[in-house]
């Protein structure tokens, strides 16, 4: 019986590797290359029937084109490094302190906001007419009517770089904050600051460097995300020129459809924007190992420990203050009346918007409540499946294979979307719920892979060999040992995938052909018509869902696990 | 055994050289599809039935109406239309909410590319102006259909041209009127006492109010549209707007444009270094007082606004002297649409007396009617005359005053002209 058991199990988890390349692979390529028949000219439907490069050539005379490659390129670089420098002097400065139990019972409502909400707010927070210039006029400014600086919008892009950091602090603090214990963290820290160490130091010379290599892949998703979103840069970034994938989407939703070619090539381009940004990013980190090697043992206790205490403490809490007064300002918003400038406070207060919003706000939750379970419990199933066959095999996987995990995160969601529809139309797969479901998971299988395979990776390998030992096969530890020691992780991850799903407006519309109406899709289509009031209802609302998620993720193991305390750090 | 995750993984490796296989498919799929479309030979095709034979065919259909779904009002009075659509004829009506009708068009062609001819996932689209063109000159869309509608005659087709000519495009019957628009400016009453009337007194008029003014970024639509406003009022000869742009010396033509937005853009919102995404984020800016003057295309936006309090109740609304450009808008059904008959009941009640009257009402939506009142009995009449009086609203007659749009080949060339000049700076 136990025998049988044991090869079932295992003959299941060595399916779960070729499910998920298929899951990732095929959608990815059969999608690019319905873009890159076209950027080189191929499309009989609109014409085109021999290959070029006219494509390519009308995109290098775009005006404008090199600054939107360099505004991409720049902002998706500077704020990641400036996210992953806010979370690692946060971490060394005040690891164990009363700053940092606050900032983790925040995390999670921060994690659970939208991109595309967080933008909003903050674009009302800093704008001439926003809450911060009210808050101030016309007592202190002088000014009755809105003064007229570009903020946001400026050209260096600093506004959008500071809507992406404000979002990415939150996600690289989870996914250090899950990657700490795997390393000992503690008592490295410990073991430093006993031998008189200032904190600070202690961390970035004891414990940073164990700890970046198991945050390195969040970082590049973190690199990727910020080189090519769409959302945030629209809503934050300038406009002429925007960035490149602005661009594409505009050129991709052009009514001349001739412009669907150089769409593609600037789809294409993108990706290359992309990882040449990686590249670079790969690049620094050698830099920064043979410059910081020698650093590390020359005994100096004190190294930068004021500046990296005062800096760590100081952004951190401007950015959680900046996206909890966006966050207020919306709410502000979902209350409002007419609201003119410069009342810092909406007079009357109503309901009337949420009254409004409601009778579509219920089926639109359901909905996207229904989606985003399915497709974090597939994700999950297969990511654990996964990790479970590199367990059993005793090898982790290779470069490729790396690759093929994040490649959803990689290539620019508008390049190889709309080929996937054409796909789907080829296919006659009519547009509903398991196609949606499947264009869901090929975001959120990668997020959900990248919270869980250090943790899992980590966990120590005598606990399955003790199991062994005590004569239970492999199904058998997975689901009596392994599983329960790993179950915060697994929880948290899958909160991670739920946001993750709740957020996906382009998969949703393009292969549901828009007949699921989720809070996303809803909340994009009424931004698009600029209801404020209206719009910040949505976005509440689609903060809603992954914050319960997450809620889920800390409260579950520490109710599950109440007499295994050590479990739970 | 090899690492599942290997990157020379068959199934990897299948991916990576089957990319010219994919093209190759596209294209031969392409070309069988590209043959006669299925309505041509198909008697059973709602296109050649009595109408009485249309509605019954029509019953139990799920009709898949893509739609743009940034207006509360819009998405209201859809919801109302299913309500009425379900009652009299047995049609569930699904609003499919777009955030731009391009992905509507991305979609059947989509679904072209891949030789579906008859399983099409949309079935009504609201359009007009350049992508209605671009989807006739694709052959993505069925018809002609508009003529069978019992309720396109009260249009008066034949003594409105407009009812049949889009952006100078003859319609040919491959859409339905639905609803009219017309640019008109509105302005904060409390901070401005005299609106500019002109282009040329626009100019004046942002000097003395800078960065109080602005227009969407090209090429938004509300954005091309105050472009071509100022092209027609700045062309020496505006009857060559009406003709494609290659039969005229378009540089020439468009250079007093120029002129004019070297002067002007110093003077606009954020010195015309930065532009509003869209006509609804123009609006947002007269909402926070950033603006004090701004257009829309809806006649009615402004006061259905007012009411929802995105502006301050002392908007009020206005056209230039001599008139605006104007245009209708419609109503089309896809090439493949998998339910033509629905689709087809669906516009004919759209222009329904009933279903205008309403959708002209400014606590519903506002978008004044397509109907000819000569054709319609006096009850009828009395339901499509405003009754509302809301000081931000249009005047009814400064609708009479209506520029016809340009050819669809100057927006293009108005649009990468503006882009080329301004678009990078």
């Amino acid at each position: 019986m136990a025998a049988a058991d044991t090869s079932t199990f295992s003959r299941l988890v060595r399916l779960a590797p070729a499910l998920t390349v298929l899951l990732l692979v095929a959608p990815v390529v059969a999608g690019l290359a319905g873009a890159a028949a076209p950027a080189f000219g191929w499309l009989p439907v609109l014409g085109g029937e021999q290959l070029s490069l006219a494509p390519w050539v009308s995109l290098a005379r775009t005006p404008g084109i090199a600054e939107m490659l360099l505004l991409s390129f720049t902002t998706g670089l500077i704020s990641t490094a400036l996210a992953l420098a806010i979370v690692v002097l946060f971490l060394g400065a005040f690891a164990d302190s009363a700053a940092f139990v606050w900032l983790k019972r925040l995390l999670s409502p921060l994690l659970a906001v939208p991109h595309a909400a967080a933008a909003i707010g903050l674009a009302f927070l800093l704008a001439p007419s926003g809450l911060a210039m009210r808050l101030v006029s016309p007592a202190l400014s002088g000014h009755t009517t809105p003064p007229d600086y570009l903020f946001p919008g400026d050209p260096f892009g600093l506004a959008l770089i500071a809507g992406l950091v404000v979002k990415e602090v939150p996600f690289l603090l989870l996914m250090s904050l899950s990657a700490l214990p795997q390393c000992q963290a503690d008592d490295r820290r410990h073991l430093a600051l006993s031998l008189g160490y200032s904190p600070v130091t202690a961390f970035l010379k004891a414990v940073l460097p164990s700890l970046y290599p198991l945050i390195r892949l969040p970082v590049y998703a973190v690199i990727a995300f910020a080189s090519s979103n769409v959302d945030v840069a629209m809503i934050l970034g300038p406009s002429t020129p925007p960035t490149l994938a602005v661009s594409v989407v505009r050129w991709l939703g052009d009514p001349d459809l001739s412009m669907r070619f150089m769409a593609s090539a600037a789809a294409l381009t993108q990706l290359g924007i992309t990882l040449l940004a990686l590249a670079c990013w790969w690049c620094l980190e050698q830099a920064i190992r043979w410059c910081a090697t020698p650093r590390l043992t020359d005994g100096r206790r004190n190294s930068g420990q004021r500046l990296g205490s005062l800096l760590g403490g100081g952004l951190t809490w401007l950015s959680v203050t900046l996206l909890g007064a966006s966050l207020l300002g919306l709410t502000l918003w979902s209350l409002a009346a007419f609201w003119p400038f410069p009342s810092a406070w909406p007079t009357p207060l109503t309901l009337a918007n949420w009254g409004r919003a409601l009778p579509g706000l219920l089926p639109a939750t359901l909905d996207t409540l229904w989606l985003a379970l399915a497709a974090t419990v597939l994700a999950t199933i297969l990511v654990i499946g996964c990790l479970e066959s590199e367990a059993l095999n005793h090898r982790s996987m290779g470069a490729g294979a790396t690759l093929v995990l994040y490649l959803p995160l990689l290539v620019p969601p508008v390049a190889f979307l709309y080929g996937l529809v054409q796909l789907q139309a080829q296919l006659s797969v009519a547009p509903g719920f398991m196609v949606v479901v499947l264009g869901h998971c090929l975001f959120v299988l990668p997020y959900v892979f990248l919270s869980l395979a250090e943790s899992y990776r980590r966990l120590d390998p005598r606990w399955t060999q003790v199991a062994a030992g005590l004569g239970h096969g492999p199904a058998a530890a997975f689901v009596r040992v392994r599983l329960p020691l790993l179950l915060a992780p697994i929880a948290t991850a899958s909160a991670v995938g739920i946001a993750v799903s709740v957020g996906q407006y382009l998969p949703t519309l393009l292969l549901g052909a828009g007949r699921l109406t989720t809070l996303t899709t809803e909340a994009v289509s009424l931004a698009s018509g600029g209801d404020r009031r209206l719009t910040a209802v949505y976005a509440l609302a689609q903060l809603l869902l992954p914050a319960l998620g997450f809620a889920l993720a800390i409260g579950l193991p520490r109710v599950l696990h109440r007499q295994r305390r050590a479990l739970l750090t | 055994m090899t690492t599942p995750f290997s990157c020379r993984h068959p199934l990897a490796a299948r991916g990576v050289t089957g990319l010219p296989g994919a093209a190759f498919a596209l294209g031969a799929v392409a070309v069988l599809g590209l043959g006669m479309p299925a309505w041509a030979q198909d008697g059973a095709s709602p296109l050649n039935q009595p109408w009485q034979e249309v509605e019954q065919q029509a019953r139990g259909q799920t009709v898949y109406f893509n739609a743009w779904g940034g207006d509360p009002n819009v998405n209201g009075y859809l919801d109302w239309v299913a309500g009425e659509l379900e009652r009299r004829h047995d049609i569930d009506l699904v609003h499919v909410k777009l955030d731009d009708t391009a992905a509507a068009v991305s979609r059947v062609l989509a679904e072209k590319s891949a030789g579906n001819v008859d399983e099409g996932a949309i079935d009504l689209i609201w359009i007009n102006g350049e992508n209605f063109a671009a989807m006739k000159d694709n052959a993505l869309l069925l018809g002609p259909f508009a003529q069978r509608l019992p309720n396109f005659a009260l249009t008066s087709p034949d003594a409105n041209p407009e009812m049949t000519t889009d952006f100078t495009v003859p319609t040919e019957g491959f859409e339905s009127p639905w609803g009219k628009a017309q640019l008109t400016f509105y302005y904060d009453s409390e901070r401005v006492e005299a609106p500019p009337t002109s282009m040329a007194a626009l100019l004046d008029w942002t000097k003395q109010h800078p960065g109080r003014f602005t227009y969407p970024l090209v090429p938004d639509f509300h954005g091309s549209t105050f472009l071509k406003q100022a092209l027609i009022a700045l062309v020496d000869d505006p009857a060559m707007l009406a003709r494609p742009v290659g039969e005229a010396d378009a540089e020439a033509a468009m250079a007093p444009l120029w002129d004019y937005l070297d002067a002007l853009h110093p003077h606009l919102w954020r010195q015309g270094r930065d532009f509003p995404a869209s006509g609804p984020a123009l609006r947002s800016l007269m909402g926070d007082g950033e603006l004090s003057l701004a257009f829309a295309f809806n006649p009615a936006e402004p006061a259905a606004a007012v009411n929802n309090y995105q502006l301050p109740p002392s908007i009020r609304s206005y056209v230039l002297d001599g008139g605006t450009i104007g245009n209708v808008h419609f109503v089309t059904i896809p090439f493949n649409a998998s339910h033509q008959a629905g689709a087809m009941v669906t516009a004919n009640f759209l222009l329904s007396p009933e279903a205008q009257a309403r959708k002209q009402r400014l606590d519903v939506w506002g978008d004044p009617s397509v109907l000819d009142l000569a054709r319609l009995d006096e009850a009828e009449r009395q339901a499509l005359t405003p009754m509302d009086d809301q000081p931000a609203r249009l005047a009814p007659q400064a609708l009479q005053q209506t520029q016809p749009e340009p050819h669809p080949s100057w927006m293009e060339a108005v649009e990468a002209a503006w882009l080329e000049r301004y678009g990078s700076r």
